[in-house]
């Protein structure tokens, strides 16, 4: 019963009315959390895990020697190797495939390549209109290691002593 | 027996076992790299080493040392986890870290032992030593860097391949495995090196980084490249047989297979039907199975009963065989064989057409007489085992028929029927002599006009000199196809009154040929209306008016019977390609159609029929005890003539239709034509 009666006076005084006007203010007179996106962006770690991307060596040969250790240790199983010899000998992937949807983009293959071939790259704007432009091939992830490559590695340097 | 301690636990043992035999036996795993149970002991790598008490005080390679009565063996002390330590560390420092691009990683002796009995770091910090890399051949491909100097690959070259060709030069650092003249391998056994290589020196050169080992899926099946029906395991990929590897199977193929089972599965990717064809104005034109049937079950209904007729091939299963044949007899034909080579098999007593000694019972043997076939050719495992027995003496062996290289001595007879009609004092005297003496006689001297009577006289002289006794049966039939048998014991054979292969062939004497994978003979001499079922592209497809894509060796479940008489369950490993059916089941579909259907819907009352009518075929995996039959009476008394026996397999490596699509046994077969080309390579 009492409660009841403290319950419809707090309503009628509109404490919590003036309590909520009272938090718009205080948080008016704060700095801005949101930023301006996409002309403004927040900080990123270096150990961002985005869009995956294949990388080269500076001379232009691509790092991938197709171990499949990637493949295997993936736990959603999205990405496909296929390899055989090149012409000159060595080996090299013929088909490399991943399946930017099954991704949970973990980052445990770029954790188990002994070539940091694979990598997650800063970029996390690849959004699509189409499910199948989200199935990567190889072509597709060495050209976003080429056009990443500059800030790709910048990261992996400044994670490197942590590392 | 004497009894030995094993890490305190008293273990029996018979004389002459080593210390690391001992140990097994007691349950301990020691860790090895170049002992290898069913070659010499080396004594190398010293990877075995353990404590042994009385003896003196440092660790014993147990490999070498034989094991005495009352010994204290200790396989867990500090002395041998030292030891061990250090060996590792030792044949680390010069072995590359490349796993990651290493195709043996994953299955790696030296990667699972480093991990279970190295230190966890190397204190190494000098160049490591790099070896040039050799050229063996198309199916070995080395990496020198990795060698650890087992020495395996030279033992087993050298003592059961019988072609001295690995060696390893030089001493110390420097020592290296090579081929002394950079010339490819030539043995037809090359491929086991590479199982037998315990890093990634010697690896698979025609799956070189095809695959993983840890993605493959496995299946235990049979071989068909020739009659031995060696046990495999099939390792698959998707819906692609990735690799062929042997399993240890004592009374067939011990643990080896030949190249040509092997490095065959690349010719299950190409040159595939996987459609139905029909030739329509003498162009073919892809067809559904629904207009293919219906066109041959029209000519086959139209065609009178003596007029049609079918050949089997040579790599069919039991089941698909015995539907076709019980097809072809409810439509009353008498036209059937299975087979190609035209040997005079299939009449008489089972034991006729078997290898009765058994492949194990052929050790046995102290006198054998190889009678028309070269079994390095036709059966390489079999060439092996007979070079095992005459490496360990007490048989002594004669040839008729070509004068090959088999990797073992013997007596030469002659070339052909001459010499068999007429037989040297010398060879009648080794067969009569020997205790267990045995005939080995191929298709090479059973086919063709004077086989019968070859038979015959095969069957005479075994049975005047004891071949053939209450005990022992020396009587081998050595076959070159992994359908003979089961064909032959199912009665795959021209009934009474029936043509046989070479006269179904013959223009104007069929109106409908069924071709069931046969593809050894050539049919463009028949201008009857061919109907071909089968896996492949090959000489049976060309020219054929209807074609029916059926399933290869790995495609489906089915019984082969191998030249001893053991039947053998394969099982499926992938699924046919494209629209392409089972066998049998497309014979079953074809029997509705011609309104002959057949009693059975599924495999399983497939099979039940087939070993109801035919119980040898229920008996799977046994090996039949030998015994003793009339072998006299076999084949018909003739005229000898003058023929040269010669090998009916030309060329094992093209000797089938999944062969010859194969890019491995194409290079294989070059190799043999003109070796001094590929070594220049």
């Amino acid at each position: 019963m009492f409660s009841r009666i403290a319950q419809a006076a707090k309503g009628a005084m509109m404490l919590d009315a003036i309590g909520a006007i009272g938090l718009s203010l205080k948080y008016m007179a704060r700095p801005k959390m949101t930023v301006n996106y996409p002309f403004e962006r927040n900080p990123q770690s270096p150990r961002f895990r985005g869009e995956h991307a294949l990388r080269r060596y500076a001379n232009g040969e691509e790092r991938c020697i197709a171990c499949k250790l990637c493949e295997a240790i993936c736990p959603a199983q999205a990405i496909t190797i296929e390899a055989e010899p090149r012409a000159d000998g060595s080996r090299r992937t013929t088909r490399y495939d991943i399946d930017m949807v099954k991704c949970i983009y973990c980052g445990l293959c770029q954790e188990a390549c002994p070539v940091d071939a694979i990598v997650e790259g800063p970029n996390s704007e690849f959004a699509v209109e189409t499910r199948e432009e989200l199935l990567y091939d190889k072509q597709r992830l060495l050209d976003n290691g080429d056009r990443w490559e500059r800030q790709i590695a910048k990261n992996l340097e400044l994670d490197a002593p942590y590392r | 027996m004497p009894v030995a301690k094993v890490n305190g636990v008293e273990t029996e043992f018979e004389p002459g076992m080593t210390v690391l035999q001992v140990a097994e036996r007691a349950g301990q795993e020691i860790p090895r790299f170049c002992y290898h149970e069913r070659l010499s002991i080396a004594g190398n790598c010293r990877m075995c080493l353990v404590e042994v008490k009385p003896g003196p005080p440092k660790p014993q390679a147990s490999c070498a040392l034989p094991a005495a009565d009352g010994q204290e063996i200790f396989t867990d002390t500090p002395m041998v986890k030292k030891a061990r330590e250090g060996v590792m560390e030792f044949l680390l420092i010069n072995h590359p870290l490349d796993c990651p691009i290493c195709d043996q990683g994953g299955e790696c002796d030296l990667q699972d032992q480093s991990m279970g009995y190295g230190r966890d770091g190397s204190r190494y910090a000098e160049n490591k030593r790099a070896v040039e890399e050799k050229h063996m051949g198309p199916t070995i491909k080395t990496f020198m860097t990795r060698c650890i100097q087992c020495t395996r690959c030279v033992r087993f070259i050298t003592e059961v391949a019988g072609v001295p060709d690995i060696g390893m030069i030089s001493r110390g650092e420097d020592a290296e495995i090579t081929t002394y003249l950079e010339k490819s391998v030539a043995s037809e056994l090359s491929g086991n090196v590479n199982d037998l290589c315990p890093v990634g020196a010697l690896t698979h050169r025609p799956w070189q980084y095809h695959y993983r080992p840890w993605e493959l899926k496995k299946t235990e099946t049979i071989d068909v490249m020739d009659a031995l029906g060696s046990n495999i395991r099939a390792d698959y990929r998707g819906s692609e047989v990735m690799r062929v590897l042997p399993r240890v199977n004592e009374g067939i193929n011990e643990e080896w297979l030949s190249d040509k089972s092997r490095y065959v599965v690349d010719g299950l990717t190409a040159r595939r039907l996987d459609r139905p064809w029909i030739r329509e104005n003498g162009k073919l034109r892809a067809a559904t199975w629904n207009e293919a049937l219906d066109a041959v079950a029209a000519k086959l209904k139209a065609a009178s009963a003596d007029r049609i007729g079918v050949i089997a091939g040579d790599l069919q299963d039991a089941e698909s065989m015995k539907a076709t044949l019980d097809l072809f007899r409810a439509l009353g034909s008498k036209n059937t064989d299975s087979r190609q080579d035209g040997a005079v098999l299939g009449y008489g007593p089972r034991e006729g057409w078997l290898f009765n000694t058994g492949l194990e019972g052929i050790e046995k043997a102290d006198a054998v007489l190889i009678v028309g076939v070269n079994p390095r050719v036709e059966a390489p495992l079999l060439n092996a085992r007979l070079r095992k027995s005459w490496i360990k003496g007490g048989v002594e062996i004669a040839v008729i028929g070509e004068q090959a290289d088999l990797t073992f001595d013997y007596a030469y007879l002659g070339a052909g029927s001459k010499t068999l009609a007429k037989l040297p004092k010398a060879a009648t005297d080794l067969l009569n002599k020997a205790e267990r003496p045995a005939i080995i006689v191929g298709s090479g001297a059973l086919a063709g006009e004077g086989g019968a009577a070859v038979l015959n006289a095969l069957g005479a002289l075994a049975k005047k000199t004891g071949v053939v006794t209450d005990s022992w049966n020396g009587f081998n039939v050595l076959h070159h196809a992994a359908a003979r048998v089961a064909g032959l014991d199912m009665g795959f054979v021209p009934a009474e009154g029936g043509l046989t292969v070479a006269e179904m062939l013959k223009p104007g004497a069929l109106d409908v040929l069924f071709l069931l994978g046969a593809d050894e003979v050539d049919p463009t001499g028949s201008n009857a209306f061919r109907v071909y079922l089968g896996s492949h592209g090959d000489r049976g497809a060309h020219g054929a008016d209807v074609i029916l894509p059926g399933a290869a060796y790995t495609e489906k479940s089915g019984i082969y019977v191998n030249t001893e008489g053991r039947v053998q369950l394969a099982e499926r490993v992938v699924f046919p390609k494209g629209e392409a059916k089972e066998d049998w089941a497309i014979i079953r579909a074809l029997s509705a159609r011609v309104d002959q259907t057949l009693p059975y819907d599924t495999l399983e009352q497939l099979r039940a029929k087939l070993m109801g009518d035919h119980p040898t075929f229920g008996r799977i995996d046994y090996l039949p005890a030998p015994v003793s039959f009339d072998v006299a009476s076999l084949g018909a008394k003739g005229d000898l003539g003058d023929t040269v026996f010669t090998s009916v397999v030309t060329d094992p490596y093209l000797s089938n239709p999944i062969a010859r699509a194969s890019a491995t046994m194409a290079e294989l077969s070059a190799l043999r034509i003109a070796p001094v080309a590929m070594a220049a390579e």
